[in-house]
């Protein structure tokens, strides 16, 4: 039977963090070691040794996980090799969802793509969560622009909401614009009005 | 006509200028490129976005495409360089414990002089922790040469980590960095926010580094060569915009932009100006040339620019090297920069190599028609580097 393999998680968010490390635990019992701290990375991740890193495709601090992917320095023993590309695919499928992976080198595949395939799909839903949210935010503050618009319209020229609103929509029919825009011009320019 | 649409990567620097400016100002239209931006978290992500084909085109370090040809960037597609992005626009900078020490030694802070630098930080306890953003990177060969001249044995005497340039600040301020070397304007924000010292323009150690390549997949330049052509005229022209003083401001006020780098415009400033604040207390030291766009034949992507860079790599990487001697001419695309660029009037070289280190100052040669001037082109040691030989 092979050893129980080694995993570093570089994860800074607690909820993602415990929520990679569940759904790899259910790939067999690996050793998850979670490192939230930027400061020293390629040394604490050197000092595990580890046999798969996982870390979000955008985090900026890759860049020094990737140096260890090379024997620079005769007295640094070489810790991980960036993924094996043999399986493209799968690396392709792992940066799409957002994870990159670095694996030592000749640890087999099939070895690797069931923890690849549960980092993956838990990336995946981050990213729709991170969509929903995004969208959700966004048309909360365009409702808001767009009521201040309605009060703005109403105030100064004695419509009613309805009014207000039709107001808006037709401008921003006729001008090929987004109903949000035209508020949002005429709060900006409202407020440099006033 | 319709455009045809292309989609270009860039990492948050005033470097990333000319692919900013190629699509702001409409060259890239005008050459009938409907070109999308897309900013990186760091360069390896950028690497594999081009790899992978989510981007067609990239702001890259100029050793990267080099890299991919020698058997370091394992597995992955090999990349080429369309044409030079900029030249030098680096700094070196120390931490405030370093630059105490240094201060208290009687070093001079002249923002100039590189081998005497090298002199005053060899006397400081070893091994020093230098920060560069990418392990291939210009910044991680111009240290190198530093250091190797000043007599300090890599991994002994120092150790390149890699920081990417918006953490540099933060590890200067968690004393995990003696030394950084980052492209602008992310010195400059070091200094502001984490009170580091700049002492040198990464042009003090070679007068003419290409930084910053254009680059693209191998495979994709050859089935897409007329478009290759048009993002290198695009971005020829925006170069000869953004080289323009009076352009300086609108520039500024651009970059700084949240999608592009996403700092105050007076930070952009210094770089665009050569005019760098070095300290917290704001004293400041001119660079003339600090970062260079389009003048001076600085955009052509010299073979000998490529071979340089090969012969530094197998140096630092040495058993990792599968080959290093890679043919320059498929890794910096003359061919096609003067294929490009030949109806537009941009006067081309005599030759696709020249000695590198051997300009000691800004000169006229005779061009394919008529002249061209070429920067100067000086190593702080006085090396040259005949590829030929």
């Amino acid at each position: 039977m092979a050893k129980n393999l080694t995993i570093v998680v570089v994860e800074k968010d607690r909820d993602r963090a415990c929520a990679i490390v569940d759904a790899l635990a259910e790939t067999g019992s690996h050793k998850i070691h979670v490192l939230a701290e930027v400061s020293g990375l390629a040394r604490s991740i050197t000092k595990f040794a580890p046999d798969v890193v996982l870390v979000d495709v955008t985090d900026p601090s890759r860049d020094a996980i990737e140096q260890l992917a090379m024997a620079s320095a005769p007295l640094e023993r070489p810790v991980a090799l960036f993924v094996d590309r043999s399986d493209a695919q799968l690396t392709k499928a792992a940066i799409e969802a957002g994870v990159s992976a670095y694996v030592v080198d000749g640890l087999q595949n099939d070895r690797i793509k069931p923890i690849l395939d549960a980092a993956i799909a838990r990336f995946q839903m981050f990213q729709r969560m991170r969509l929903e949210l995004e969208t959700t935010k966004r048309a909360l503050e365009e409702r808001k622009i767009v009521d201040r618009a309605k009060g703005i319209l109403m105030k100064a020229r004695g419509l009613g909401e309805e009014d207000a609103y039709a107001l808006l929509r037709k401008t921003a029919m006729d001008q090929g614009k987004r109903v949000a825009d035209v508020s949002q011009a005429l709060v900006t320019a409202s407020e440099l009005l006033s | 006509m319709s455009l045809i649409p292309l989609c270009a990567g860039f990492i948050p620097l005033v470097d990333a200028a000319p692919l900013i400016v190629a699509k702001e100002l409409g060259f890239a239209e005008e050459e009938g490129l409907a070109l999308s931006l897309v900013q990186a978290p760091s360069w390896s992500t950028l690497r594999d976005q081009l790899a992978f084909g989510h981007i067609q085109t990239a702001h890259m370090l100029s050793p990267v495409p080099v890299a991919s040809h020698m058997g370091l960037i394992h597995g992955l597609p090999k990349l080429q360089a369309l044409s030079v992005l900029s030249m030098n626009g680096n700094v070196i900078g120390v931490s405030p414990d370093i630059a105490t020490r240094l201060a208290d030694a009687g070093y001079a802070f002249d923002f100039a002089d590189a081998l005497d630098a090298g002199k005053a930080v060899a006397t400081l306890p070893k091994p020093l922790r230098i920060g560069v953003p990418f392990h291939l990177s210009m910044h991680a060969e111009l240290v190198s040469i530093w250091m190797d001249t000043a007599g300090l044995k890599p991994d002994l005497d120092y150790q390149i980590h890699a920081v990417p340039p918006p953490l540099i600040a933060g590890a200067i301020k968690n004393g995990d960095l003696d030394i950084f070397c980052v492209g602008e304007p992310w010195g400059s924000y070091t200094v502001d926010t984490a009170n580091g010292t700049l002492i040198l323009p990464g042009a003090a150690i070679w007068t003419a580094a290409p930084e910053k390549v254009l680059a693209s997949r191998a495979d994709w330049i050859s089935t897409n060569e007329d478009s290759a052509c048009r993002l290198i005229r695009a971005l020829w022209r925006a170069g000869q915009w953004l080289d323009h003083p009076s352009k300086r401001l609108a520039l500024a006020e651009i970059l700084a932009r949240k999608d592009y780098v996403g700092v105050p415009s007076d930070l952009i400033d210094r770089a665009l100006t050569g005019e760098l604040v070095v300290t917290k207390d704001g004293d400041t030291r001119r660079h003339p040339g600090f970062l260079q766009f389009h003048t001076n034949g600085v955009t052509f992507p010299w073979q000998s620019q490529a071979d340089w860079i090969a012969a530094r790599l197998t140096q630092r990487f040495g058993a990792a090297v599968r080959d290093p001697k890679p043919d320059a001419q498929t890794v910096f695309r003359s061919d096609l920069y003067r294929k490009s660029l030949s109806n537009l009037g941009a006067p081309m070289p005599l030759t696709n190599s020249k000695i590198e280190g051997g300009l000691s100052q800004t000169t006229e040669v005779r061009a394919v028609s008529g002249s061209l001037s070429l920067a100067q082109n000086r190593f702080f040691d006085g090396q040259t580097f005949d590829p030929h030989r």
